[in-house]
């Protein structure tokens, strides 16, 4: 039996992104329902910390800034890899975003002029980073959650996709599996919005929740959607020793130092004119330089140190940071320095997509970290995140409600049955195997490949050997087993099926990263330590081959005026 | 790094069965630092899978994984096994919510009560082009109240919701004074309405439990009495 339940707009993805292409989706006079694996509310999009930027000009060292000096920085900061008119639009965008943000109720700190707060964030020219205290991705969820629930906006919660549907090339809806039940059913729609979140549980060391396996991004590129730079992955500089978990930016924002394990500030060495304020690409490498030269704690870690502002200041802008140091590390900022160490921490890369969201699978959107605009290009700067979601999850809210109708209904309807079918037929077969490897092995082998051989320091010997055993790893996965077969709440059924795309954005991300010979922003071959723009000034393309294996193609970079410089800091 | 074995008691309930709730053993050797969140990741991964909880973020802001360890309510992800005095845990669902599968419970009631008290804000007049301009002295107030991440810790400890399911409880009477209190918000009048009742600002017993459990610091019950104080003029 086929359910049929259908929205002008699915969005797959409850986070910021997802959100807030819902409630442009609502505004602009479409159906729409947000489906999630989880509740919207428990997306990672809350877990970020430190800000959102747009030329306000509202810190007082920040009169002069513009939206222009903002889609410059974070050109440069990209290493010239953004798309410079679509970082243009990011920089226009922003301002309107924000303000929206806070008309609907978003709680960002004040100036004592009643104005937003802004404060300074690595690779910018002004402070032009909004924030709520260190809560800033809380506040803003938490906000288009309320907007969402003020207009109505159907939530399928706890719904896991397993598949985008298309029949002739075109998106049509998606089958999901109820993880409360086990059930497996379909969602029609005339346009499907991806806005799934970034991957970084490919890796060992990440700041990324749980759910942040890129399912949706799997899903996507298994529907025909092409992956764009998927090789380019920030390590953000501070995570805290142990569980890799996010200390902000803003810590150094408000002048935290870094410290080796001579106590010395060491950012001099590496970028001499902003010092702990250089892009996150340079100053991932300059904390992991120090620990492999004998100069971090334990050969792990360096200290962030901000006792130096205080008791008042850190209660007042970094809360969150000082709760998570003492409940996770055991450490109170205010007494003692906290230990930090470069880990994954976001995906520049993702499903290629123009400023409207558009992939290469007509009736398929993306928004958010698993889309590829591209904005951010070979490294983001800090703010540009949330940023973002806000704005071209607001364009691609627009664009869907554009595209939608004109679907044929009766041929849609029965590509989504036989999709019902096809995916019942692999999620059964997937439960009813018992007998072989579990999950977990292969994801962990995965995850210590990933971190070990495609991590902040790149060389050509690491990288084949992580294509080599990624593909290892594909071959163990064909004999994947699940430890039970029951049908709610069966997360390990959701893992093992969740595996099989993360191994496939991994091998997308490593073969990128071993054919691309020069180093660029988050990319960084050891072999190859500059930038070659004769060669690579161009955007790697990652289409899924008839076999599933990919096929890396190039694309040229959409220029604006803005020349490529050597980045200097 | 030195390991100590752990002796986790996890309640296990599976409703539709008609089964009672039984308590499960599971044995483990963690090293310091692993918390009941990472433990019970342990298990479902490499012992049984069949166990049901619920997790996202693992670094207390995305509020999924309340539950019960050794009687107390906390984040498992920032309960660490080693602080926990001993090495037999126990481990069950939160209180006063239905339990669908082992630690998960509905959520959707807990949801629904915060949608009752409108949870948006409500601005007297249109938009300005930019932001609304907030003394920063007016801003202190509401600001731990937007600190809830709606992991029901609270609902789970307060004595009414216990006794009475039609109680708004702790987190929605919590977020409602957040709105009331934003010094950008115009509909106080219709918001006090709300919460005007035994099953509203009234029903709390005035106990403290939830001010004391948040693990973001909100204080409902703060939050209760001065909502009492703004309605009481109009008896």
């Amino acid at each position: 039996m086929t359910e049929i339940s259908r929205h002008d707009v699915l969005i797959a993805g409850g986070g910021l992104a997802g959100l807030r292409a819902a409630v442009q989706v609502h505004d602009a006079g479409g159906t729409v329902a947000v489906i999630s694996k989880v509740y919207p509310i428990r997306s990672h999009s809350g877990a970020a910390q430190g800000g959102v930027n747009a030329s306000l000009g509202n810190h007082p060292e920040g009169g002069d800034d513009s939206w222009k000096g903002h889609a410059f920085d974070t050109i440069k900061g990209s290493d010239y890899l953004a798309d410079q008119p679509r970082a243009e639009i990011l920089a226009q965008d922003a301002p309107e975003r924000v303000f929206e943000m806070e008309h609907w109720g978003a709680y960002f700190s004040r100036f004592p002029d009643g104005r937003i707060a802004q404060r300074p964030f690595g690779g910018a020219g002004f402070p032009r980073t909004c924030y709520a205290a260190d809560r800033t991705g809380h506040q803003l969820l938490h906000t288009l959650w309320e907007q969402c629930l003020k207009r109505g906006i159907t939530f399928l919660n706890e719904w896991f996709v397993t598949r985008i549907v298309t029949h002739d090339g075109r998106a049509g809806g998606v089958v999901a599996l109820h993880v409360p039940s086990g059930r497996i059913r379909t969602f029609a729609a005339d346009v499907v919005i991806v806005a799934g979140g970034g991957y970084g549980r490919v890796f060992a060391k990440t700041t990324n929740a749980y759910i942040n396996t890129g399912s949706l991004t799997a899903a996507a590129y298994r529907a025909g959607a092409r992956l764009e730079d998927m090789e380019f992955i920030q390590f953000h500089p501070t995570t805290l020793y142990g569980t890799n978990i996010l200390m902000t930016e803003g810590v150094r924002g408000e002048g935290g130092y870094l410290l080796n394990a001579e106590g010395k500030r060491f950012m001099d060495r590496y970028a001499p004119s902003v010092l702990e304020l250089a892009p996150r690409d340079i100053v991932a490498r300059a904390i992991q330089t120090e620990i492999d030269e004998g100069r971090g704690l334990e050969d792990e870690y360096v200290h962030l140190d901000i006792r130096h502002l205080g008791a008042d200041v850190i209660k007042e802008k970094l809360p969150g940071i000082r709760q998570i140091a003492m409940d996770f590390a055991g450490v109170d900022p205010i007494e003692e320095p906290i230990p930090v160490q470069p880990g994954q921490h976001y995906s520049m890369g993702g499903i290629s997509c123009d400023e409207n969201g558009e992939t290469d699978v007509p009736g398929l959107l993306a928004a958010g970290e698993c889309s590829c605009v591209s904005v951010h290009g070979a490294n983001r700067l800090g703010g540009n995140s949330l940023l973002e979601t806000l704005v071209f999850g607001k364009r691609a809210g627009d664009r869907a409600v554009e595209i939608a109708g004109g679907v044929s209904e009766e041929a849609m309807t029965g590509a989504l049955a036989d999709a019902l079918l096809e995916e019942r037929d692999v999620v059964g077969k997937l439960r009813g195997r018992t007998d072989g490897e579990r999950q977990i092995e292969i994801r962990r082998d995965m995850q210590r490949t990933m971190t070990d051989r495609v991590g902040l320091f790149r060389d050509q010997g690491r990288l084949a050997d992580a294509v080599r055993e990624l593909a290892r790893l594909r071959t163990r996965y064909r004999r994947v087993a699940v430890g039970s077969g029951h049908a709610a709440f069966n997360y390990d059924l959701i893992d093992t099926f969740e595996l099989g795309g993360m191994l496939e954005l991994a091998e997308v991300t490593a073969l990128g990263a071993l054919v691309r010979e020069e180093s660029r922003g988050g990319h960084w071959r050891t072999d190859h330590p500059k930038r070659d723009d004769r060669n690579w000034l161009k955007h790697t393309m990652a289409t899924r081959g008839r076999a599933g294996q990919p096929v890396i193609d190039y694309e040229d970079v959409l220029m604006a005026g803005y020349e490529p410089m050597e980045r200097k800091y | 790094m030195p390991t100590k074995r752990f002796t986790l008691s996890v309640k296990r309930h599976d409703p539709p069965s008609g089964e009672p709730p039984r308590f499960q053993e599971y044995e483990l050797e963690v090293e310091e630092g692993v918390t009941v969140l990472e433990a019970l990741l342990r298990i479902q991964a490499e012992q049984d899978g069949t166990l049901a909880f619920r997790y996202s973020c693992r670094g207390a802001v995305c509020g999924s994984c309340a539950m019960v360890a050794n009687g107390e309510v906390s984040l498992a992800c920032r309960t660490q096994l080693h602080g926990l005095g001993t090495d037999e845990i126990t481990v069950e669902p939160l209180p006063h919510l239905e339990v669908v599968r082992d630690l998960v419970v509905d959520m959707d009631l807990f949801l629904e009560k915060n949608i009752e008290v409108r949870p948006w804000l409500d601005p007297p007049g249109p938009d300005p082009p930019r932001e609304r301009l907030v003394d920063p002295s007016d801003w202190t107030e509401a600001e731990p109240y937007t600190n809830c991440i709606l992991c029901a810790s609270c609902h789970a400890v307060c004595p009414v919701t216990g006794r009475d399911p039609a109680y708004l409880g702790p987190a929605a009477l919590a977020k409602h004074y957040r709105f009331l209190t934003d010094a950008r918000d115009g509909a106080a009048e219709e918001r006090l309405a709300l919460v005007d009742s035994e099953v509203g600002v009234w029903g709390c017993d005035v106990v403290w439990n939830c001010s004391k459990i948040c693990p973001k610091g909100v204080r409902p019950t703060q939050g209760i009495l001065t909502t009492r104080e703004r309605v009481k003029p109009k008896d």
